[in-house]
């Protein structure tokens, strides 16, 4: 049964993709570690890691995709199972200081003695353990993204109201973790980490690893996105999303089905975040600013809903286009990115990976016009199925 | 209770109101297994709503709607009550338009409708089998690789109804079937309706008088929500109060 779903998944495209982000797992770590700085093919740890952290943006691009692009449920608060798997993960990474801290507790993070708490709350137990905190990075959004899915798919909130009530939701934890007494640092969130399983977070070779582990990663969410996507289930969650109400009468509960999409999809946003905290060596409340869930949303626009490819470029490019804007005109960042919004929406509806199809389609209809009219004329959306585009993703009511 | 026996659908002193609004009062209605009913009526007579309240998407005020004589269908939901055996075609006709006329079928194929059977999947050669031979009923065997966006209206409409047949369904609620079709194509609809009334019961909701008088039935004639005149379609189309309050107009 697995065997068969397994072989399904493995389409020519996701072959390559999971192959790409393999070998990017291989290559980028023998070419920074055994080609010698200022040689030709050399890559500098820091864009190692500036790359560790795209691509675990882009996990959470393709977690969003498969209950925005493929299931229709537009969450605007992703960027919530992102963060609270970073958290997990940073409280891993706390634990590891031990005494090195300014305070030398040794069980107590700084910023506990400095509240002059007494003991460890009960909620930091066991996250000493790696694997502990690693299966609570899924664990804890898993379980949030099942109990909020519970009720709102129950309840059958839909369209607008459910992006703003996971809106509301991502606000709600910022407030809570901005709070000192909640016992996650505040406003200043976790940092100043030091070992991951036992050697130091800021090593070159840690920080090729990491990034080796995020494309590694990448290639089993593609994997198992396409897994999701190809089989029975994910026809279910496209009729979900193009004819709710149709899915129901013909027996499916679609509840069920938008509540495994949207815990599946927490999961892999949480494991994302997890990987990127110790790339970046901080996490703070910031990350569940509302606005963070957004750009998740126009990464996966941009790069083309409904399908595995799109919100990877998407999230990478955007990226890229950040981190260059925010250098060189720092001002105008939110502008261009408001901008780009506005244009995919209007002239790229199925994104960069959409432009194939549209090229395609704009070809053979310039091939039609020129054609005799003896010969009939093949239609022109055959175009965009042979490209592989969803027809008309329609956006989430 | 006794009274249900022996029925397929029982629909009795059924009543829903929206806002004050009585869209079905008193309804009682009665299908028996393999036996196929139209139901005619004016605009506003509470067809679409006596059909929302049969698949559980309305609860009703007041009133029993019993399904095979013993399942109370007013406790259920509509994904429950379609695993029942109660299939709809709605007026408009629904279909997955972004995916493929074969897998149109497939999704509707009677099959477990869990979340793990569904990821795990695997069509067996019976289940092919059984998609080609409904595609075949509904004529679109050439059309079984083209998008359901692509088809005509009509053949929308014949795509919902081998979706339909797919559910293996042993009542169908039929709403409007021949909106917009061809008359051949209401002709054949009419034969393939006639087909399968005879193992499974059939409720069509139609305007088309032409369509009605093919399909050679019992008919119910509602009017505000309740029933107006009951018999063959001529006893029902030479009631004096039919006339006036919709055939007439």
């Amino acid at each position: 049964m697995l065997t068969q779903a397994l072989f399904r998944a493995l389409d020519r495209k996701a072959i390559w993709l999971v192959a790409i982000f393999v070998g990017l797992a291989i290559a980028v770590p023998a070419l920074n570690l055994l080609v010698p700085p200022g040689q030709f093919g050399h890559v500098p740890t820091y864009m190692v890691s500036l790359f560790g952290k795209y691509l675990s943006y882009a996990i959470l691009a393709l977690a969003l995709d498969l209950v925005w692009g493929y299931c229709g449920i537009l969450s605007l608060g992703h960027g919530a199972f992102f963060a609270l798997g970073g958290y997990a993960m940073g409280m891993y990474l706390m634990r590891q200081i031990g005494t090195r801290g300014v305070y030398g507790h040794p069980t107590l993070p700084d910023f506990m003695v400095f509240l002059n708490w007494r003991e460890l709350p009960w909620y930091w137990w066991g996250f000493d353990n790696f694997w502990f905190a690693a299966l609570m990075v899924m664990a804890v959004p898993g379980l949030l993204a099942f109990v909020f899915g519970w009720f709102a798919f129950r309840s059958r909130v839909t369209g607008v109201y459910l992006s703003i009530i996971t809106q509301a939701m991502t606000f709600a934890l910022l407030l809570a973790f901005f709070r000192n007494d909640m016992g996650f640092g505040g406003n200043n969130g976790l940092t100043d980490f030091k070992d991951i399983l036992g050697v130091p977070v800021q090593a070159q070779t840690t920080r090729v690893a990491l990034f080796a582990a995020t494309a590694l990663f990448l290639a089993l969410s593609v994997l198992i996105c396409s897994m999701i996507v190809n089989s029975k289930l994910g026809k279910v969650m496209v009729a979900v999303r193009d004819a709710e109400s149709r899915t129901r009468f013909i027996g499916y509960r679609v509840e069920y089905v938008k509540l495994f999409a949207f815990t599946v999809s927490a999961i892999m946003a949480g494991i994302a975040g997890a990987l990127y905290v110790p790339q970046v060596g901080i996490i703070n409340p910031g990350e569940f600013e509302p606005g963070n869930s957004i750009e998740v949303v126009i990464w996966t626009a941009v790069g083309g809903r409904g399908t595995i490819i799109g919100p990877i470029i998407g999230a990478i490019l955007v990226n890229m286009g950040k981190s260059y804007f925010t250098a060189a005109l720092p001002e105008y960042w939110l502008f261009a990115l408001g901008a780009l919004f506005v244009f995919v929406t209007l002239f790229m509806p199925k994104g960069i990976v959409g432009l194939v199809g549209q090229a395609r389609a704009m070809l053979q209809k310039r091939e039609n016009r020129q054609a005799p009219p003896d010969q009939p004329a093949a239609p022109a959306r055959s175009a965009a199925a042979e490209a592989g585009i969803d027809a008309q993703p329609k956006p989430a009511e | 209770m006794n009274d249900a026996q022996d029925t397929m659908l029982y629909l009795n002193g059924v009543s829903v109101a929206f806002d004050g609004f009585k869209a079905i009062n008193n309804l009682s209605i009665i299908v028996r297994p393999a036996e196929m009913l139209a139901i005619i009526g004016p605009n506003g007579a509470g067809k679409t709503t006596m059909m929302d309240i049969i698949t559980g998407k309305t609860r009703p005020d007041a009133g029993e709607v019993y399904f095979d004589g013993r399942t109370d269908l007013t406790r259920l939901d509509e994904a429950a009550i379609a695993n029942l055996g109660i299939g709809r075609k709605f007026q408009k006709p629904t279909v997955f338009e972004s995916q493929t006329v074969w897998n149109n079928i497939e999704l509707a194929l009677k099959k477990p409708r869990g979340i793990f059977p569904t990821l795990f999947y695997t069509a067996s050669k019976a289940d092919i089998a059984r998609i080609e031979e409904i595609l075949e009923t509904v004529r679109l065997a050439h059309r079984r690789d083209a998008l359901a966006a692509d088809l005509s209206h009509g053949q929308k409409q014949w795509l919902e109804i081998g979706m339909l047949l797919a559910q293996d369904p042993k009542l169908l609620l039929v709403d409007e079937p021949v909106a917009g079709m061809t008359d051949s194509e209401t002709e054949e609809t009419a034969k393939l309706l006639k087909s399968i009334s005879v193992t499974r019961s059939v409720v069509v909701v139609e305007h088309d008088m032409s369509f009605v008088r093919e399909l050679d039935t019992r008919v119910v004639c509602l009017a505000e929500g309740s029933v107006l005149a009951e018999g063959s379609l001529d006893q029902v189309s030479a009631n004096p109060i039919v006339i006036e309050r919709y055939l007439g107009r």
